[in-house]
């Protein structure tokens, strides 16, 4: 066998960063597909969100469940805050938390990538992959029947949740990743997702959960699913979820930036 | 390029008082053993660690306060990691090719490393090799004017690593600079305009590997037997040979001879052999290897 040879000068340097818009969407594009190529999270962004609310929908029929509004229009909003929070936490705590074990941030730290730019691709990937949730649950939901009352202020009402939840839940996820190791990271990251889907009231509403109800109101889970229902069912402003999603992203952001290590 | 760096871990020092320099449009090598503090050393010329003490400069600038205009300028190759495990190989290469501004065609390095039989394969199942070329490739493809590679050819198949070399021979004929740390001899000899050879974090020769392996115009005779020694045998050699040799121990069954390797120096140790009832198993003449310079150094073998 020879070794293949090239003609003298292909590697002469030319160092030089791409543009920073470049860079970070060339960041955005990459982790988008990871993040679907991902069996695993996949069954988490779009699946388990849907059987919550197919199976809702089926299980209040089946038991005579009474909300004062219908039963596809009281889960959607909720199954779309928690499609939300299952891709802004747990998918990113998790593939964050590997591509600290695998050396990637670190690879990535040598390159002319800024954190900024790793940060805002990571955010790109999300809203992505948010959309692509949002879309397909939203169909399905209108074949059941959901009639979301819909306007100008409430589409905005519901996209300011969608992004404030996002933002909170994103900077509790690297706060994780950036803490914990890969396997306990996933652990965690599944584990409060799962609490939180049956008692952090994103699916079912904060008055459904009793004396318990008021704290609900502060948890993120509960902000985001109350905001998302105030906004879509009731068709108002959700001012006090705002507050509270603000509040939260506020804190995890101080907390992630004072503990993230890179390695 | 580094000036009395100083890194410790815990009590650990990793690295003690270090001082290199790089010339550019050269193959530099950092030779040492396993936990010598080479890749603490590349590290901080990375900016990935803060030197505890002394300055490291690289291409005139501060790795921690001038990052981000040294990091466009170099290309770093890690030891092991560096890429998703679920991405492929030429997928992680277009990648980095993009986040800078005149990137090599990423086909003819896939081409030149062979990485195109990765196919569609997630890199956590690629072999050892081929992540080890992939690695090399990410720190070469942004055309940078210097290229740290930390054991860039550690645990490749013969083939690879001749690959590997050529790449690095034509970036050198090409003008970039290269530092490597290995702690293969043969590497460091083939490769390399000037050797830095370390240990316990502590610079101990440096030179071309003409230098270091033809530095004092005497050669080695290297002999291994059959048995293990008796006792006492290297100091009873020593007599034997007389004051212009030195002997050493290799280990129980092997010791090196410096000095003039003529007639009377081979005819008096297969006397010696004789006399004392070893039966040598080989007794090999040459020129001083990098190997021959380390142990005589350190009184150690390099080889992990």
């Amino acid at each position: 066998m020879t070794t293949p040879t090239t003609p003298h000068g292909t590697f002469r340097p030319a160092p030089g960063a791409a543009p920073f818009a470049t860079q970070v969407s060339a960041q955005a594009r990459m982790e988008t597909r990871l993040l679907l190529r991902n069996g695993e999270q996949l069954l988490l962004a779009v699946v388990i969100p849907l059987i919550v609310l197919v199976g809702g929908v089926l299980a209040a029929d089946r038991v005579g469940l009474d909300f004062p509004y219908g039963v596809v229009d009281t889960l959607t909003p909720g199954v779309l805050a928690l499609a939300v929070m299952s891709t802004s936490f747990t998918s990113l705590a998790i593939a964050t938390g590997f591509e600290r074990r695998y050396g990637v941030l670190k690879r990535l730290g040598a390159s002319p990538l800024p954190r900024s730019g790793l940060l805002l691709g990571k955010v790109g990937a999300l809203l992505f992959v948010e959309l692509l949730q949002v879309l397909t649950i939203s169909l399905v939901a209108l074949a059941l029947g959901w009639s979301p009352d819909l306007s100008v202020g409430t589409v905005l009402g519901a996209l300011a949740v969608v992004l404030l939840g996002t933002a909170a839940f994103a900077s509790l996820g690297l706060l994780i990743a950036g803490t914990l190791r890969a396997e306990a990271t996933l652990a965690a990251a599944n584990l409060v997702y799962l609490l939180l889907m049956a008692g952090g009231a994103v699916v079912i509403p904060s008055t459904s959960y009793g004396a318990f109800g008021p704290v609900t109101e502060l948890l993120p889970s509960g902000a985001l699913g109350n905001g998302m229902r105030e906004a879509l069912l009731h068709g108002a402003l959700p001012v006090v979820p705002l507050l509270v999603l603000a509040a939260w992203a506020a804190v995890g952001t101080l907390l992630t930036s004072r503990t993230f290590t890179w390695e | 390029m580094v000036e009395n760096l100083v890194m410790r871990y815990g009590d650990k020092v990793a690295v003690d008082g270090l001082s290199l320099s790089v010339e550019r449009d050269s193959i530099t090598a950092v030779l040492g053993p396993n936990g010598a503090g080479k890749t603490t050393t590349l590290e901080t010329c990375e900016g990935y660690r803060a030197p505890q003490q002394g300055t490291v400069r690289v291409l005139g600038l501060d790795p921690r306060a001038d990052r981000r205009a040294l990091l466009p300028r170099i290309g770093v190759m890690l030891q092991d990691g560096g890429a998703w495990s679920g991405v492929r190989a030429v997928e992680m290469l277009r990648h980095v090719a993009s986040l800078h501004a005149h990137p090599l065609d990423v086909g003819m390095l896939v081409e030149r490393l062979g990485l195109g039989e990765c196919g569609r394969t997630p890199y956590r199942r690629l072999s050892g090799g081929q992540q080890q070329r992939l690695s090399l490739a990410m720190a070469v493809v942004g055309r940078p004017e210097l290229v740290f590679v930390d054991e860039p050819t550690a645990g490749m198949d013969p083939q690879a690593r001749r690959t590997t070399w050529a790449l690095l021979e034509e970036l050198r004929a090409d003008g970039v600079t290269i530092v490597l740390t290995t702690h293969y001899m043969d590497e460091a000899e083939q490769l390399a305009d000037q050797v830095h050879v370390i240990d316990h974090g502590r610079l101990i020769a440096s030179g071309s590997p003409f230098q270091l392996t033809r530095g004092t115009g005497n050669s080695t005779i290297r002999l291994v037997v059959t048995e293990p020694f008796p006792p006492g045998a290297p100091d009873s050699l020593q007599a034997a040979l007389g004051p212009d040799t030195e002997v050493r121990p290799v280990n129980e069954q092997s010791l090196m001879i410096s000095g003039p390797a003529d007639a009377s120096t081979l005819a008096t140790v297969s006397a010696w052999c004789q006399q004392h009832g070893v039966l040598p198993e080989s007794l090999t003449l040459g020129q001083r290897t990098l190997e021959d310079v380390f142990l005589q150094l350190t009184g150690r073998e390099l080889a992990t």
